[in-house]
């Protein structure tokens, strides 16, 4: 098993690197939306309830580009068939692409958190980073575990890059409602906290629960 | 034949809601406060609870229809989950119109249980979008069932963070039913009773109506020598598959 | 034991018969070949025998082993080539054999002996997108001979290939390989040549089944009439 994700995990990576349509989109879907939320709310600088909000819509909005890709090249080019090919553990996959989505998204993180220090944050990130890393790995989970879920099964369909958004964001409205009530203390403009025990307990349950009815459900994806 | 019990189901039906408006109209107390449109909640809760419960049987017959491979589960399984959308929706309506009437706003987000039916309606209105944007009929089935548990699962966890978000911030409006008083909970629970009978009959009604255009389009088959493909849209619904056996036969392919 | 051995087998596309009620059996290391004109099921029996379709009816032996249920237990001993290449063409024709080596736990030499015997070494390290679609398709066959299959499922695959090239992959896939081979065609004259056992399909339904010496080319031009 570890094998076989070690092989896959190569094989996206690679693809990734060569053909540089994932992350760079992400990455610069967010730096632009954080500039367009400037406009649209005429403000120069956000805190509390309303930088959070900001940060988890536009990383949610540039999560779902990635999602919209993540199968793409293998329903293309006969990739699954090759997979199911071989003698190894289908579920093998659905770790796979788990972990390259999460890789994405932390790689968007790196870009798009201190851009949105940069841009909109009014307060200081220093103290809140801890807090803050909690959470977003905590959310980037889940994040991943229903994104590969929906585009899975989105990717064989005929209108897939609607059809995966109105899938995915309802299932992730619990992760919005964690990560953004839990980040929200922690950019306060006075008296920041550190972040509530509860919606941390929220995401990590929602996150288990969702990572196994994925791994239970992925294999009647793939077959026929 | 499919419809078996059909009539004594609808029967048992109107008996139901005849005797749950009787109550709710001349039996269930005013409340103090809203008067008479607290009444509406005797609509819209049953509507809520049975809509939930429909999601959620939903995902179970999702669950055996991966397990078997058998057509017909997807078939209630889809069937299920079609009309709980619609009682959801009938939620939302009698949900705002409550709101309205008590609180003079056609929405209201410190109401978790209507927030959370946003977002489930939002989630299953999905479904049939989904189905027919797949063409091949066993993945559509398949992939449909996926979805159904997902979302089956979902519907509680949903609930419970919907909740959990918004108890800090405003008191409930629309009321907790745990402690009503007698009369108010005998009329409650034979409204929940004649809900649960109308999505019970509804279910059956479709699902026949399926079977029996099944077993006619089978029959035209055989009648008329086809054997090629039949030329049929592309649907969103299940297909199911009578064998020529049972769509000559009286017994039909049962339940 | 046969090396295949199919009874009744049927699939079903919605309410369309995809196949319906094929049986036969093929001996170890003899070719079937299937005929029949376009829709008539040939691709859809070789994916049911590549284990990536489940039979809806009826019972299927490959190599000892009955599906679906046991078909892990052969998938590592079967080598598909369909009709898409199953290979990335962002990627490396190494580097496509290598992802499919490490899935098939083979080691990293057999890749290089494969891309040397469909003579590709030379362009093995730039992406597939840039060969050309003979080229792509010997990185095909060396991908389906890579783990060594006992069985090969071959969809058309002199398709797309030059002369020069069909003499080159001839060992690996045609008849001298030794290995059981299930080969869709539309060539009566070359098919019939390297076939022991012929298969005639026409809207999922079996037209023809025998042996190859009994068959003539006339009847196989019936089948797409």
């Amino acid at each position: 098993m570890r094998r076989t994700v070690g092989a896959l995990l190569r094989k996206e990576l690679l693809v990734e690197l060569r053909t540089l349509e994932s992350v760079p989109g992400m990455s610069l879907f967010a730096v632009t939306t954080f500039v367009v939320f400037h406009f649209a709310l005429n403000r120069n600088s956000v805190d509390g309830d309303l930088a959070s909000g900001i940060l988890w819509v536009t990383l949610l909005f540039a999560a779902i580009l990635g999602i919209n890709r993540l199968f793409v090249a293998d329903a293309e080019e006969g990739g699954f068939d090759g997979f199911l090919l071989a003698p190894v553990d289908r579920s093998a996959m659905l770790v796979a692409k788990v972990l390259t989505l999460l890789a994405y998204l932390v790689v968007l993180e790196i870009v798009a958190v201190p851009a949105f220090a940069l841009l909109l944050l009014g307060p200081s990130l220093g103290g809140a980073m801890p807090g803050l890393l909690v959470t977003l790995a905590l959310g980037d989970i889940g994040v991943a575990v229903i994104g590969t879920l929906v585009a899975a099964l989105a990717v064989q369909t005929r209108a897939r890059d609607l059809l995966g958004p109105l899938l995915a964001l309802p299932l992730l409205v619990p992760i919005v409602i964690g990560g953004a009530r839990a980040t929200s203390p922690l950019l306060a403009l006075s008296h920041p906290t550190g972040a509530p025990a509860r919606w941390l307990l929220t995401l990590g349950l929602y996150d288990l629960v969702f990572g196994l009815i994925a791994y239970a459900l992925f294999d009647f994806l793939l077959e026929d | 034949m499919y419809g078996k019990g059909l009539r004594a189901l609808s029967i048992a039906t109107v008996a139901a809601m005849a005797l749950a408006l009787a109550l709710v109209f001349f039996y269930a107390p005013l409340e103090a406060e809203q008067g008479f449109l607290q009444k509406i909640f005797y609509l819209h809760v049953p509507l809520a609870i049975v809509a939930l419960c429909g999601f959620v049987l939903g995902g179970l017959l999702a669950i055996q229809h991966l397990r078997t491979r058998e057509a017909r589960w997807d078939m209630r399984s889809y069937v299920a989950i079609h009309m709980s959308l619609i009682f959801a929706v009938a939620t939302l309506i009698t949900g705002s119109i409550w709101a309205k009437g008590s609180w003079g706003h056609w929405w209201v987000w410190s109401e978790p249980t209507l927030v959370s039916f946003l977002i489930v309606f939002l989630l299953y209105a999905t479904y049939q979008p989904l189905r027919f944007a797949i063409e091949d009929p066993e993945r559509q089935s398949r992939y449909a069932s996926v979805f159904a548990v997902t979302a089956g699962a979902f519907v509680p966890l949903n609930f419970i963070a919907v909740r959990l978000s918004t108890a800090y911030l405003h008191p409930r409006v629309l009321g907790s039913t745990s402690n009503l008083p007698g009369p108010m909970a005998l009329t409650f629970v034979v409204s929940l009773a004649a809900m649960a009978l109308l999505f019970a009959t509804l279910c059956k009604y479709e699902l026949t109506a399926k079977h029996t255009r099944a077993q006619v389009r089978a029959l035209r088959r055989r009648l008329t020598g086809e054997t090629g493909a039949p030329i049929r849209r592309r649907s969103a619904a299940p297909s199911l598959q009578p064998t020529a056996a049972s769509a000559g036969s009286a017994t039909g392919s049962g339940a | 034991m046969a090396a295949l051995e199919v009874e009744g087998l049927a699939r079903h596309y919605g309410e369309r018969e995809a196949l319906s009620d094929v049986s036969l059996s093929l001996e170890a290391a003899r070719t079937l070949v299937v005929f029949g004109p376009n829709g008539a099921g040939k691709t859809t029996l070789l994916r049911v025998l590549a284990t990536l379709l489940r039979p809806h009816a009826g019972a299927v032996r490959v190599l000892g082993s009955s599906l679906p249920d046991e078909a892990w237990a052969v998938r590592g001993r079967i080598g598909l080539l369909a009709h898409e290449p199953l290979l990335y063409r962002e990627l490396t024709a190494r580097e496509n054999l290598r992802f499919h080596a490490r899935l098939h736990d083979v080691a990293e030499e057999r890749v290089e002996e494969v891309l040397e015997a469909v003579a590709i070494s030379a362009r093995a390290s730039e992406p597939l997108r840039n060969l050309s679609r003979g080229m792509v398709q010997r990185v095909a066959v060396a991908r389906a001979v890579l783990h060594d299959p006992e069985l090969l499922l071959l969809d058309e695959p002199y398709a797309n290939l030059d002369p020069a090239a069909i003499e080159l992959v001839e060992p690996l896939i045609g008849a001298a390989s030794g290995r059981t081979r299930v080969v869709c065609s539309h060539d009566p004259g070359g098919g019939l040549a390297e076939a022991d056992l012929v298969l005639g399909l026409r809207a999922g339904r079996t037209v023809l089944l025998r042996d190859a010496t009994a068959v003539g080319p006339g009847e196989i031009a019936e089948l797409y009439r």
